[in-house]
């Protein structure tokens, strides 16, 4: 008496699996099908210049593969060659310069590991909850392992003349989302990256090149860059005028809000990620993150932010990266409004909401990091609510 | 022992080797030994004049940057017909979710602000610089600077920011005031939220529970769906003697078997519209099609954008994908009959405007005869 897979030979114990090279580049098994990234239709006008979202509801860890990492498209994902990759450094520089892929590959390197966050993210919620899912209301995020060259490598390579205060970057493709960054930033730990993850970056991630700008909102890491050129103020180009402003209630806009303050997000359970177990031990698990630096602390709370207790982070934080967090609970069944409140090494205190709409409005589309609510249910579903 | 065998006889990799290899130093790499001898890495290459022309386009919102030129709301008129309007409108008041660049000023502290270039963009550069650089989309950089001064001069027309008897140029360039120029302030969080929002966090009693929903997510019901996830979420979470082997779920079987469908497979020729579909061609004509994409959707599940789809369009009655708003040629043509047989279509795709004057289709043509010939083979595919 038993469980016919103990009890009775199965297929896979008998007879033999694939052999090397079955899959000369492995995917993941057929049984993982759903963990992909997934658009919202009546978002954008069309896939060439739209978003999707990572599955984070399904993920766990820190380090998001790269074929379900989320891609925000200006003109589309282009195909661009190492052969025919081309990066110049021009404008106020001793020696305007011409890099080859190749060239890039001969500078001193580093690793990091860094979240990229669309400034957007959750921008649906701004005037109440939306979307039933985290991997729609958290997924314009990912967290890789870079390897690049530090920037201020190649700007020392040219020469930054003592007028150059900015630099405008530029990309490859049809839009070139051009964006202006402080040379304070520029000099800093912005870095011309080519491998992610351990490998070459995906086509759809910029491939061969592109900025990584640690802590800043996602639309400055220009992917296929192009060109580096330092300038005396800002470009004021589109994606830093019409987008990626914050509109406010009076009517006037916060512009150069570069940096995405500390969030949260409980990625299981959640909408997309119900309790299927029913009562007993359950493991609360979620996202925290802080373009300011380390995360030290994660809070979660499973009466909708009445009482809170201190969660346990699975590694020490690390400055502008993905920390995972773990609360173990005996559950018993009943409702839940669970929320995650995130602190980082600055002593900021992800806020609610109703707090940030109190200061902002809710025309802002851009940088809502707002404690999210998940009602679950003594079913075990999930679902997007906001709470008094 | 057993892994210790010779060497397999390599292939001959010499055309890889040539992949990866950079290219042969040119001339100007002497400048480049001199750098190293001055204690940088001296890798890369000056840049050369021209190369910078070609590159550094952007302009500076106080118009450092602009070419000599200049273009007139009339001029701009025709011209945002033919290469803007399909998406933004013919009154740049925008189609479907592309974005209306006029109207709104004034109605940045309303529930609903309307962001145009006339009530929201700070400075005319930025319009004249994106308008250069990246539009039309799906064509970015094919108009002329002349173009791009009468297209911006349109969009201020279009905006009652200028009478229509007037002309843009590089000269009077900054003397257009845009209504918004003073509705930005540099991010004050470090003011207005940091101090607030750095605090000692809340542990117990933090607000008068039990807490109530005041908002629900699926009232809204805007979640794309997600059958096939919850199916397969279902049988996983199964339990018991009955539960079998996890399968891929039932939807995403179909969806790959429609998908081989479409691939049409030898021997069994598919419904073409009368049109013998030569596979090479075909696959030719899926990369011709990519100008395409940017307005036309055809196959499994195709909708219109800013083009009509284009799902059974060889064979099908001139302007017949149903919800399209057609021009009033587009519709002539369509009720007297016409049907887009592969040599009415080849004749429009050589020359769209001069073909069927009034389309909407900004697009210019198609040049090579193979290229239409490949495209419209892709088509018949989807009947």
């Amino acid at each position: 008496e038993g469980d016919p897979l103990i009890l009775e030979v199965q297929e896979w114990a008998s007879g033999l699996g694939d052999g090397v090279d079955a899959v000369p580049y492995g995917m993941p098994i057929r049984f993982e099908s759903d963990v992909i990234r997934r658009h919202v239709e009546w978002l954008t006008a069309d896939p060439r210049s739209s978003v999707n979202f990572t599955p984070i509801h399904a993920l766990d860890g820190t380090i998001t593969p790269q074929g379900c990492a989320f891609e925000r498209h200006h003109s589309g994902a282009i195909e661009l060659s190492k052969q025919d990759y081309r990066l110049m450094i021009n404008g106020l520089v001793e020696r305007p310069l011409v890099f080859t892929y190749w060239d890039l590959e001969r500078f001193p390197r580093e690793n990091h590991v860094y979240f990229c966050e669309c400034a957007a993210n959750t921008g649906m919620e701004w005037k109440g909850a939306q979307l039933n899912g985290a991997q729609f209301t958290h997924g314009m995020i990912h967290n890789m392992e870079y390897t690049g060259v530090p920037l201020r490598i190649l700007l020392e390579e040219a020469g930054v003349k003592p007028e150059g205060s900015w630099i405008y970057v530029e990309g490859h493709d049809a839009s070139s989302n051009g964006r202006s960054i402080p040379m304070e930033k520029a000099l800093d730990d912005v870095l011309v990256a080519f491998k992610a993850n351990g490998e070459a970056l995906r086509k759809e991630h910029g491939y061969p090149v592109r900025l990584v700008v640690p802590g800043w909102e996602g639309n400055m890491w220009v992917k296929w860059l192009r060109r580096v050129e330092v300038t005396d103020g800002p470009v004021e180009s589109r994606e830093e005028t019409s987008k990626y402003t914050d509109l406010l209630a009076n009517g006037i806009a916060r512009k150069w809000t570069w940096v995405m303050d500390a969030k949260s997000v409980i990625t299981s359970p959640s909408p997309q990620s119900p309790i299927l177990h029913g009562p007993g031990p359950l493991v609360i698990t979620g996202l925290a993150w802080s373009g300011h630096g380390a995360i030290t602390r994660v809070d979660v709370s499973l009466d909708g932010g009445v009482s809170w207790q201190q969660a346990r982070l699975a590694q020490p934080g690390q400055p502008k990266a993905l920390t995972r967090f773990y609360l173990e609970i005996d559950w018993d069944g009943s409702e839940m409004f669970l929320q995650s409140r995130a602190m980082d090494e600055t002593g900021y205190v992800q806020p609610t909401k109703d707090e940030l709409r109190a200061i902002r409005g809710t025309n802002s589309i851009y940088h809502n990091n707002g404690i999210q609510t998940w009602w679950v249910k003594p079913n075990g579903e999930a679902e997007n609510v906001e709470v008094s | 022992d057993r892994f210790v065998t010779p060497m397999p006889e390599l292939p001959d990799r010499s055309e890889a080797i040539a992949k990866y290899t950079a290219p042969p130093p040119s001339p100007l790499m002497a400048a480049v030994a001199e750098g190293h001898a001055e204690g940088r890495y001296g890798l890369g290459r000056p840049a050369t004049p021209d190369e910078i022309a070609a590159w550094d386009v952007n302009v500076m919102p106080d118009g450092r940057g602009l070419p000599p030129g200049s273009g007139s709301v009339e001029d701009g008129e025709v011209l945002f017909a033919d290469n803007c309007a399909v998406c933004h409108g013919d009154f740049a008041e925008g189609v479907d979710r592309w974005p209306p660049l006029a109207g709104g000023i004034g109605t940045l502290t309303e529930e609903r602000p309307h962001k145009t270039v006339g009530s929201y963009w700070p400075y005319l550069s930025t319009a004249w610089d994106y308008v250069h650089r990246s539009m039309p989309f799906g064509a970015a950089q094919t108009l002329s600077p002349d173009e791009v001064y009468a297209i911006v001069a349109y969009i201020l027309y279009s905006n009652d920011l200028v009478d229509s008897d007037f002309v843009l140029s590089d000269e009077n360039f900054l003397d257009v005031e845009m209504p918004n120029a003073n509705g930005f302030i540099v991010d004050d969080r470090p003011e207005t939220e940091y101090p607030l929002f750095r605090r000692e966090p809340c542990m117990s009693g933090c607000k008068d529970g039990p807490v109530e929903v005041t908002m629900r997510a699926v009232v809204l019901d805007v979640t794309p769906e997600q059958a096939e996830a919850r199916q397969a979420r279902e049988t996983q979470a199964a339990t018991g003697d009955e539960a079998g082997a996890v399968e891929a779920p039932a939807a995403a079987e179909e969806t790959a078997l429609q998908e081989a469908a479409v691939e049409a497979p030898s021997g069994a020729q598919p419904e073409t519209g009368g049109v013998v579909i030569d596979p090479a061609l075909a696959a030719a004509g899926e990369k011709v099609f990519r100008k395409c994409q940017s307005c036309h959707q055809v196959g499994e599940g195709a909708k219109n954008r800013s083009g009509p789809h284009l799902s059974g369009i060889v064979g099908r009655p001139v302007a017949a994908a149903e919800g399209f708003r057609y021009s009033a040629e587009m519709k002539a043509m369509g009720e007297a009959g016409e049907v887009w047989t592969p040599e009415r279509l080849a004749r429009f795709l050589a020359d769209p405007k001069g073909d069927v004057k009034g389309t909407k289709m900004s697009f210019r043509g198609l040049n090579k005869p193979e290229d239409i010939a490949a495209v419209i083979a892709y088509l018949a595919q989807f009947q």
